[in-house]
C-alpha cells in the first residue's frame, strides 16, 4: 500500500509539556485510521499537527514523500486536505455559501463549483436546505453541511476531530451511515479522532490508541482489541473479544455470522454478505470440560484449547483458541473445579443474546 | 408645564415646515460626525482587528488602553485638541482652530477608540476554532482576515454606529474646538446648548428631538445586532 502521510520524530511541545510524541507513523492512501484515547491524550493536537494547523516543535511530516514545512508548502498542503471539527463552525451565510467556501478560496467558481456543491449536498442529504441560512440548521444538519463543505474540495486527506461527539444517537447514526457511504465511494484517506470505541470499530481499517501524546498501539481493530500491547490499551479498549466476520444467513431472530471458518449465531440486525464486528464480553463466556453431553441453552458452543491464563484477583482471564481467539473470565473456584490449565481442551459457550453486533459495511 | 407643551408644538412646526436653520444645522452635524466616523472606521477597525487576531507581549495592556479610550471624556479631548491647535501650540501653524476641520479631528479622536474597542470585541467573539477551520479550508492569511471580517460584519456595523452615536451627541469638544459659529461650526448639540441658555426652548426642543431620532435609529441597529445569533 502507498504511504500518503508519514511522521518523522514528530513532537509538539507547548508551555513546557510534551503534548505529542510520534516518532514514526505511516498513513496509507485510502485507509481510514481512528485515533482513540481518553481526553487529553493528544488526539486533537496530533490531528492539528498533521494538518499543519499547529506548528510541530520538532520533527517532520512527509506528504507523499515530501517534507511539508516552508510557508508556501504548508498552504499548498493545506489546500489538499480538509478538516471537520466537533462544532460545525459554519459561516454566517446560506448552506450553499458554506459548502462552496473552500472552492471559492481556491478560485473555483461558477457552474463547476455549483455542480460540485450540489452533488455534495445530495450526498449528505441536505440538497433541500441549500438556500437556507446556516443559522437555522439543527445540529445534525449543520454537521452534514460541514462534512459537505469538506468533501467539496475533494481532499486527499480528510481529518475528522470528534465529528459526531455533540450529536444525539439517532442523528449520529444517520450521519455516520452517510459518511460511510461517501468514504466507500470516494476512498478518501481519513484520519479521525474519537473517544467512541464503537465508532472507531465501525469506520476504520486501523486504530491507533493514544496515551499521553504517544501512540501506544496502532493496528487492525481486531488486533488492538484482542491483543492489546499493554495494560493501558487493554483498559481503554475494554476487555471484550472482538471478532470480524461476514453475515452468512439471516433468520427471524438471529444472524449467522461466519468468523474465520466458524459460525456464530447472534441476535441482531443485518443482511447476508454484510461485514460485521462481534463483541463478546469475557464474563459471558462459559467454559466446561468436553464430555459429549453438556447441556446448555447457549446456541454457540465451540471446542478449543486454553492458551494463556492470567490471574486477576477474584477472576482469571483465560484465553481460548477455538478457530478464533476468545477470552473468558473464570472464577478461581471454577478454575480449580474444572482443573483448567494452559493447554487444556475446553468447550466455550456464548449465548446469542450476549453478543453485541456492530455493522461495518453498507449493504 | 405650558412652556414645555408650547415648546414641543413649536418644535413640530419647525420640523414639519423644514425650517432652513434647523435643517442646515442638522445637515452640518451629519457631515462633521459622519466624516469623523468614517476616519475612525479605518484606524479603529484595522487596529482593532490586528489586536484581536495577534498575540504579542503587552497585549492585555494595549486592550486596557483601548477600553479606557472608549470612555474618553469629550471635554478632555476638546481641551487637548484646543491646546495643540492654539496659535502658538504644536499644530498652531495649521490654523484650523474654530473650523469644521478641528471639529472633525476632535470627533475622530473620540470615535476611534470606540470603533476600535467594539471591533476588537467583535473579532474576539468569533469562535477561536473558526480561524482553524478557515485555514483548514486552504485560506491564506489575507483570505482568513477577509472571511473573519465578513463573519463579524454585524458587530462591526455596531462599532460604526456606536462611534457615530458617540460623536453626534457630544458637545464638549465641538464647542471648544468649533466655537459654535453660526452657519460655520454650529452643530445640533452646540446649538441646543445655546438656544436653551437663551430661553428659545422651541428651537432647543426641535434640535433635541432630531438628536433623539438619531439615537433611536442607532440603537435600533444595535439591538438588532445584539439579538442576532451565530450559526453553530
Amino acid at each position: 500500500m502507498k504511504i500518503i502521510l508519514e511522521t518523522k520524530n514528530l513532537k509538539v511541545i507547548r508551555g513546557g509539556s510534551l503534548l505529542v510524541d510520534v516518532p514514526g507513523m505511516e498513513i496509507f492512501e485510502g485507509e481510514t485510521l481512528s485515533l482513540i484515547g481518553p481526553n487529553g491524550a493528544g488526539k486533537t493536537t496530533l490531528l492539528q499537527a498533521l494538518s499543519f494547523l499547529m506548528k510541530p516543535s520538532a520533527g517532520e511530516i512527509l506528504f507523499r514523500g515530501q517534507a511539508v514545512g516552508a510557508e508556501q508548502r504548508i498552504l499548498e498542503y493545506r489546500r489538499r486536505l480538509a478538516m471537520v471539527f466537533q462544532e460545525p463552525l459554519l459561516f454566517d451565510t446560506t448552506v450553499f455559501g458554506n459548502v462552496v467556501s473552500g472552492l471559492k478560496i481556491r478560485g473555483t467558481g461558477g457552474a463547476e463549483a455549483r455542480r460540485i456543491v450540489e452533488s455534495q449536498l445530495e450526498h449528505f442529504g441536505i440538497a433541500h436546505l441549500s438556500e437556507r441560512s446556516a443559522k437555522t440548521l439543527s445540529g445534525g444538519e449543520a454537521q452534514r453541511a460541514s462534512l459537505a463543505r469538506a468533501f467539496a474540495i475533494s481532499p486527499e486527506i480528510l481529518f475528522l476531530d470528534e465529528p459526531f461527539a455533540a450529536l444525539d444517537p439517532p442523528t449520529r447514526e444517520s450521519i455516520v451511515t452517510d459518511l460511510e457511504k461517501v468514504l466507500a465511494e470516494t476512498k478518501t484517506t481519513t484520519i479521525m479522532a474519537t473517544h467512541d470505541r464503537n465508532e472507531a470499530l465501525r469506520l476504520s481499517g486501523r486504530i491507533a490508541v493514544m496515551e499521553a501524546g504517544r501512540i501506544a498501539q496502532i493496528d487492525r481493530p481486531a488486533v488492538v482489541m484482542n491483543r492489546p500491547v499493554d495494560e493501558f490499551v487493554a483498559s481503554f479498549v475494554g476487555t471484550e473479544t472482538i471478532l470480524e466476520g461476514k453475515v452468512r444467513d439471516v433468520n427471524e431472530t438471529a444472524l449467522i455470522v461466519r468468523v474465520n471458518g466458524s459460525e456464530i449465531e447472534v441476535v441482531g440486525k443485518g443482511k447476508p454478505g454484510e461485514e460485521v464486528v462481534l463483541c463478546i464480553r469475557p464474563e459471558n463466556v462459559t467454559l466446561s470440560i468436553p464430555d459429549g453431553n453438556v447441556k446448555t441453552s447457549a446456541r454457540n458452543v465451540f471446542r478449543g484449547r486454553i492458551g494463556r491464563i492470567v490471574p486477576l484477583g477474584l477472576f482469571h482471564r483465560v484465553e481460548i483458541s477455538c478457530g478464533f481467539a476468545l477470552v473468558a473470565y473464570v472464577t478461581t473456584h471454577a478454575l480449580e473445579d474444572l482443573a483448567l490449565r494452559e493447554g487444556t481442551e475446553v468447550t466455550a459457550s456464548v449465548k446469542a443474546t450476549a453478543i453485541h453486533v456492530i455493522r461495518k459495511s453498507i449493504p | 408645564m405650558d412652556i414645555i407643551l408650547e415648546g414641543i408644538r413649536q418644535a413640530f412646526i419647525l420640523l414639519v415646515t423644514f425650517d432652513p436653520e434647523v435643517l442646515g444645522i442638522t445637515w452640518f452635524s451629519l457631515k462633521v460626525s459622519g466624516t469623523a466616523t468614517f476616519i475612525s472606521l479605518f484606524i479603529g477597525m484595522s487596529i482593532g482587528t490586528v489586536v484581536a487576531l495577534t498575540q504579542f507581549p503587552g497585549r492585555k495592556f494595549v486592550v486596557s488602553l483601548i477600553n479606557t479610550g472608549m470612555a474618553l471624556p469629550p471635554v478632555v479631548v476638546g481641551l487637548f485638541v484646543t491646546i495643540f491647535l492654539w496659535r502658538n501650540g504644536p499644530l498652531g501653524f495649521m490654523e484650523i482652530l474654530y473650523t469644521p476641520a478641528a471639529m472633525i479631528l476632535a470627533q475622530a479622536i473620540i470615535a476611534t477608540p470606540i470603533v476600535m474597542g467594539i471591533s476588537l470585541a467583535a473579532m474576539q467573539q468569533l469562535p477561536k476554532k473558526l480561524r482553524l477551520q478557515i485555514l483548514a479550508l486552504g485560506a491564506t492569511r489575507l483570505q482568513m482576515v477577509r472571511i473573519l471580517i465578513r463573519e463579524a460584519r454585524l458587530p462591526l456595523l455596531a462599532a460604526v454606529m456606536a462611534g457615530f452615536g458617540g460623536v453626534i451627541s457630544e458637545v464638549g469638544a465641538s464647542i471648544m474646538v468649533g466655537g459654535n459659529i453660526k452657519g460655520y461650526t454650529r452643530v445640533l448639540t452646540t446649538a441646543t446648548v445655546m438656544e436653551t441658555s437663551r430661553g428659545n426652548f422651541d428651537i432647543a426642543i426641535a434640535l433635541g428631538l432630531i438628536l433623539l431620532l438619531f439615537a433611536y435609529m442607532i440603537n435600533l441597529v444595535l439591538t438588532y445586532v445584539q439579538q442576532r445569533e451565530r450559526p453553530r
